[in-house]
């Protein structure tokens, strides 16, 4: 449904988006992930039309975006960043003008602002002009003008920025529930969204896609991913991690907290030499000589990844 | 082209009911009505000249225009790029010049409706005695076309900057500039030391040149394609700037 091929963007002689390519289907949600300045924002803009690439091309239901943009923009529902909308109009009026804009006229034209009301709940704010508001409700104004053609193909610039805990809880929902029929591509700086909402998850950073995958292969990638956390009583916590510390498949071990008999200590592994069940291989070395009160296996941590993969902003400044 | 033409009357009417909705709509008009008369009654010396016409009326409307046009058209494009709703706007299935020509032609009917709220002085005239209605007529579409080149240019220097204020600024000095090479004591000035075919070029890029005819009540077709060309290469260097912000 979106087909993203070389492309790139460069504003004078600073390149922000480096020849990306990624594909989504129907059915798949896309988180965007990246510092800010990584290029998301640009990456979206020009999917969706807004900016003419540099180079490369962006493909939306078959249709290439610079060549036949009518035809891609009409498959696209676009929620631009800071989700932007006409102030002196009431909801209804700017939803209505939203339909007209996307060919709908009379009958349908009423059913579609009706259904976007519905969806994004502004039943009791129609009458109201825009700027007399709260953040929420105009996000969700703006996200329900990108909902109303019921579109194949949904971008999204940071749906749940500016939003409570229980909006953006709601919105997420929404994201996955629509996810179901449409190709859904969004950008977000919260790991949780990701995992909460996406199918398949990029990471981008200084243009590049540094990394592509499902939340969980993603997270996979973490050091901590496997990891044991386990709480040991033992009187000396050296003679523990020592121990630990000899095993082939252990990187390295960690010390969480201590007191004078117990310690809870975690266990990285080595993942080019693990082999078979980690976890068991380190409880049965530790059980041999000490008691364990409680282990678990780790996940891993999508910050991690993230972090180990993108430059925070000082960084980039500091080698500039 | 019925999509193309449905898609331009959409933002025509969003835009128009937007100035109706806000205070710009009659803050406008009243100050628009308020200075045509007074430019009329006073300066214009409506009553001393004891002859039946609105030429007091037309004659300011080119300099009482000039700074009330800009105003209008100053947040035009400013404020679309302001907001954001320019991103909004130009990913909606349209192309850039229907939203350009919607927002022109809103703009410019509701200066019409303004225009056509002066009605009071032609029924003063009316009134008082037996004007050439042809020529009043002709005054009115003269005066639409000549808010209509100011507005091009308004909607030129709105897409330049996201500032209203220096967008309405460089409007007025760009309208001033399309003034004064026709205005009486530049044209004279200039007299003195170029050739006078020279002078007549210059002064042939004027508005006020082409305005002079329809209040005369001479609808030539020259001074149509003057105002025609000047909003149409104004709406399309509009189009050109626009373009070049999203190119990078």
């Amino acid at each position: 449904m979106i087909l993203v091929e070389n492309l790139t963007k460069a504003f004078g002689s600073k390149t922000a988006v480096n020849h990306i390519s990624f594909q989504v289907e129907r059915g798949e949600v896309l988180g965007f992930l990246g510092p800010n300045g990584a290029g998301k924002s640009t990456t979206m803009r020009m999917i969706t039309g807004y900016l003419p690439p540099s180079a490369g091309r962006a493909v939306v239901c078959g249709f290439d975006v610079a060549e036949q943009p009518i035809e891609a923009k009409r498959r696209i529902g676009y929620l631009p960043e800071s989700a932007p909308s006409y102030p002196e109009m009431t909801v209804g009026a700017f939803l209505g003008f939203a339909a007209e804009m996307r060919g709908l006229h009379g009958a349908a034209k009423k059913k579609a602002v009706q259904g976007a009301i519905d969806t994004c709940v502004l039943e009791s704010v129609v009458h109201q002009t825009i700027d007399t508001l709260s953040k929420g409700f105009r996000h969700r104004t703006c996200l329900a003008q990108a909902l109303i053609h019921d579109p194949e193909v949904l971008i999204m610039d940071e749906p749940t920025d500016g939003l409570d805990p229980n909006q953006k809880h709601e919105v997420r929902t929404l994201i996955r529930r629509m996810g179901e029929r449409k190709a859904i591509v969004f950008s977000t700086h919260i790991l949780e969204e990701v995992e909460a909402a996406c199918t398949r998850a990029i990471i981008i950073d200084r243009g590049v896609i540094v990394a592509n995958g499902t939340p969980e292969e993603l997270k996979s990638r973490s050091e901590r991913a496997g990891a044991v956390l386990m709480t040991v009583r033992a009187p000396s916590v050296a003679t523990v991690t020592d121990t630990l510390g000899r095993l082939p498949q252990v990187s390295r071990t960690e010390i969480l907290a201590e007191d004078a008999n117990r310690c809870v200590v975690r266990v990285y592994p080595d993942k080019s030499r693990v082999d078979g069940a980690f976890a068991a291989q380190v409880a049965d070395a530790t059980a041999t000589r000490w008691t364990i009160e409680q282990l678990t296996t780790e996940e891993g941590r999508l910050d991690d990844v993230f972090r180990s993969l993108t430059r925070p902003d000082t960084a980039r400044e500091a080698a500039a | 082209m019925k999509g193309a033409w449905s898609n331009v009357w959409t933002i025509v009417k969003r835009e128009l009911v937007g100035y109706f909705d806000s205070p710009v709509a009659y803050v406008f008009i009243v100050i628009y009505l308020l200075l045509a008369g007074f430019f009329t009654f006073t300066f214009g010396s409506f009553f001393d000249r004891g002859e039946a016409s609105l030429t007091a009326f037309f004659m300011w409307m080119p300099w009482l225009l000039l700074f009330l046009v800009p105003a209008l058209g100053m947040r035009l494009w400013s404020e679309e790029r302001r907001s954001g709703t320019i991103e909004l706007l130009l990913t909606f299935p349209v192309t850039p010049w229907q939203a350009i020509l919607g927002k022109f032609l809103a703009s410019w009917i509701f200066i019409a409706i303004a225009m056509a709220l002066t009605f009071p002085v032609w029924i003063t005239v009316n009134w008082l005695g037996d004007p050439d209605n042809g020529v009043i007529l002709a005054g009115y579409i003269g005066s639409w076309l000549l808010a209509g080149a100011y507005l091009a240019v308004s909607c030129l220097t709105s897409a330049i900057t996201r500032n209203q204020v220096v967008s309405f600024i460089l409007s007025v000095v760009i309208c001033l500039g399309l003034v004064v090479v026709g205005f009486a004591p530049v044209t004279d000035l200039l007299a003195r030391w170029a050739a006078p075919w020279l002078v007549e070029a210059v002064a042939g890029f004027s508005v006020l040149t082409h305005f002079d005819g329809f209040q005369k009540g001479v609808i030539d077709s020259r001074d149509f394609v003057f105002f025609a060309s000047v909003i149409g290469f104004a709406l399309f260097v509009t189009g050109v700037i626009l373009r070049g912000h999203r190119a990078g």
